[in-house]
């Protein structure tokens, strides 16, 4: 048997390195502004252009579509579940807000952003019901309803566009805007991360979230009702992704039955990168929508380096392989040093 | 029963049920789904003959076969893989990085079996990284594979963006133009055919099978019980490459060209071929001969659809809900005995609270 000294004497070199680990952890966001940093300091000494305001902005209003989305996914994913859909539904709540200005070209924008809001709460609670109800994987529910959405949109557009000469200039507005120099897109996006991050902090119902996705049997056992709290994970999902359908569509102007494919992959990339686990349980909002401006800034930097923007999704896939596996890493490496620590407090 | 610890070595366990209640269960399950599945072919198929009188030609029996046999192919390991918990979507992005690989070696001067026979190997190899990074990583498979869905894909890509590359040996690409002489099978279903039987050997017949079960089953279990968890894992995930790198080179010659877009979206016929096949989503559960019959429906269906002029996109629709109803068809019994318990303890509360209140008076 050994004393507490002796065994406090062997813990002492093991806890050093799980400390440097467990800052890691600790502050993901600050590392993804390092990676950050890095990118656009690599790329801005290749090309001084790269920093110039336009291609800032653009690379701002591309990252806020892909951060919107983002929001909605991390919610999901904070439940141990997954929403592959979310692409699918920003492309037919697109179609949708295209279509209806064609019809009604005077309709104003509160109702048109409430059109492209019930889109995709319609699609959420079609996602929602089927994983709660019937209790089959989201994986597989919400690949079929990639699908499925995806044909519905085909079917309903068809060959057609609808185009940014059959839009109002103040809904295009939205698109190119700015304020002091931010696109409006970029604004919106923050606005929504900061609302996002409080509720998510703050909201008893987002707190289940969490205790969800750490341990299922636990949460029902804890009186929380799992099924609905998954359900309203979806709907708010589906009813971000319908919203940021509008906002896609007023940033590119046009749109037919291909808006967003394969967004699902870019979102789930970025929530990943960003620090939320796949297992679900942790993770910010904030990280999520870091992730994706570091992944859009990459998609960028690659063109001033003169890689091929074909290679785009390669990395993209790369980086969330990168992401899972560091994350499986600090998890292996920090859950000992937390409970050695907790241990020695007790 | 006989206790365990009774047991000597070398005395059989017990471990399998009575004959009569195994032959039960077995016709219990052959009565469910397999027979589902073929009252689901039959109307399939009546529905194809309304449709078109070509439908029942054996000239369009080639054609029904030629669209799935890529497709099949890829189910079968999926199926395995499946059927111990994981999952694979990269499979269509294998076919097509595959396909690619294969035609830009043979763009690069190398004769054309040899780039196929590369081709096969490069499939092994991104099985085995998806299986490296499952198994030994202790990655969760779903978002491995959505991450090598993108990479295999977008490697595809920055390979070949925009080009086509043709100019194969007609003698190979043949085989999406004729069938195999004196039958009107196409080469790729015959392929598809062989491994069935192999896999359904292997599956229900040895030790290795039963492992996959297990492994399924009981994940835990299994590896005290002394099965090789990692290790099988990990081999089916290269099996599933090196099938996915065949498909690939048989969907390169049929179409007599490679494109980094080969197959792209596919995995929903493969994941849907494999859930409808009777293959439980939660592993350890179904059958070969489930999948070869999901094969016969998705090929016969997606014909009769295109005979009927339904546009590509609108069958997305049809397969994207077969896919739901695969899954939600199987939890119906549960979702009703659920149902009808919450109910029976609604009845019996009121009950209870009723005669506490007349109690009380």
């Amino acid at each position: 048997m050994t004393t507490i000294a002796e065994e406090k004497a062997v813990l002492e070199p093991q806890q050093r390195s799980h400390h440097v680990a467990e800052v890691l952890l600790r502050f993901r966001e600050l590392g993804i502004v390092l990676a950050l940093v890095l990118v656009v300091a690599g790329a801005a000494i290749v090309n001084t252009n790269f920093v110039s305001l336009t291609n800032v902005q653009q690379i701002l209003s591309g990252a806020a579509i892909i951060a919107l989305l983002a929001i909605g996914e991390t919610v999901v994913i904070i439940t141990r579940n997954v929403d592959l859909s979310v692409g699918s539904v920003l492309g037919i709540s697109a179609y949708a807000t295209g279509v209806l200005y064609v019809h009604h070209p005077h309709v104003s924008l509160a109702v048109v952003f409430l059109v492209a809001l019930g889109v995709g709460v319609v699609c959420g609670v079609v996602n929602g019901a089927i994983v709660t109800i019937a209790r089959v994987p989201s994986l597989v529910v919400t690949l079929g309803t990639l699908y499925i959405i995806r044909g519905i949109d085909g079917a309903w557009a068809g060959g057609n566009q609808v185009n940014a000469s059959m839009l109002p200039t103040s809904f295009n507005r939205i698109g190119y805007g700015t304020l002091a120099g931010i696109p409006y897109l970029a604004i919106i996006a923050g606005v929504a991360v900061a609302i996002a991050t409080y509720a998510m902090r703050s909201f008893r119902t987002a707190r289940d979230f969490y205790a969800i996705g750490s341990d299922p049997p636990a949460a029902r056992l804890a009186g929380i009702p799992v099924g609905s709290r998954v359900f309203l994970a979806f709907v708010l999902s589906g009813g971000i992704a319908g919203i940021a359908g509008a906002v896609w569509l007023s940033l590119y102007g046009s749109v037919d039955a291909i808006a967003g494919v394969g967004y699902e992959f870019q979102v789930i990339t970025a929530v990943v990168v960003g620090g939320v686990a796949i297992f679900g349980g942790s993770g910010t909002v904030l990280g999520a929508a870091l992730g994706a401006l570091l992944l859009n800034t990459i998609n960028s930097a690659l063109d001033v380096v003169n890689i091929s923007s074909f290679w785009t999704s390669a990395i993209a896939g790369a980086l969330l392989i990168a992401a899972i596996a560091f994350d499986r890493l600090i998890a292996v490496r920090v859950a000992p040093a937390l409970r050695t620590r907790r241990s020695s407090r007790g | 029963m006989a206790d365990i610890d009774d047991l000597k070595p070398g005395d059989e366990v017990p471990s399998r049920p009575p004959r009569q209640h195994r032959l039960r269960a077995g016709l219990g399950l052959v009565l469910r789904w397999e027979a589902l599945l073929v009252v689901l072919l039959g109307a399939t198929i009546a529905y194809g003959a309304s449709v078109s009188p070509y439908f029942l030609q054996s000239t369009n029996l080639f054609y029904i076969c030629l669209n799935v046999g890529e497709v099949a192919i890829m189910a079968l390991p999926l199926t395995l893989i499946v059927i111990t918990g994981e999952i694979d979507l990269s499979v269509a992005s294998m076919l097509g990085l595959c396909g690619v690989a294969m035609a830009e070696l043979f763009k690069h001067g190398w004769p054309i079996w040899p780039a196929m026979i590369a081709a096969v190997a490069l499939g092994a190899v991104l099985g085995a990284f998806n299986g490296f990074l499952v198994t030994r990583v202790g990655l969760p498979s779903l978002a491995v594979t959505i991450g090598t869905l993108t990479l295999y894909r977008g490697i595809a890509q920055g390979i070949l963006p925009t080009d086509t590359i043709g100019g194969f040996p007609a003698h190979l690409t043949n085989i999406g133009v004729v069938p195999i002489p004196g039958t009107h099978i196409p080469y790729s279903i015959a392929f598809f055919g062989a491994l069935a039987i192999v896999f359904a050997i292997v599956l229900h017949a040895t030790p290795l099978g039963r492992s996959i079960f297990a492994i399924g089953a009981n994940q835990e279990a299994a590896f005290f019980a002394g099965i090789r968890v990692k290790r099988i894992k990990f081999w089916l995930y290269v099996l599933c490459g090196v099938l996915c790198g065949f498909a690939g080179v048989l969907w390169t010659l049929r179409f007599a060209s490679a494109r980094y877009d080969a197959a792209i979206g596919q995995e929903l016929y493969v994941v849907t071929i494999v859930l409808l096949g009777g293959i439980s989503i939660f592993g350890g559960r179904g059958t070969i001969a489930g999948v070869v019959l999901a094969v016969a429906v998705l090929g016969c269906l997606q014909t009769a659809l295109t005979a009927d002029l339904v546009p590509a996109q609108d069958q997305q629709i049809v397969v994207g809900a077969l896919l739901l109803a695969s899954v939600i068809v199987p939890n119906a019994g549960d979702l009703y005995r659920r149902a009808r318990e919450r109910l029976r303890s609604a009845g019996a509360r009121r009950h209870r609270a009723a005669a506490v209140q007349a109690e009380s008076r």
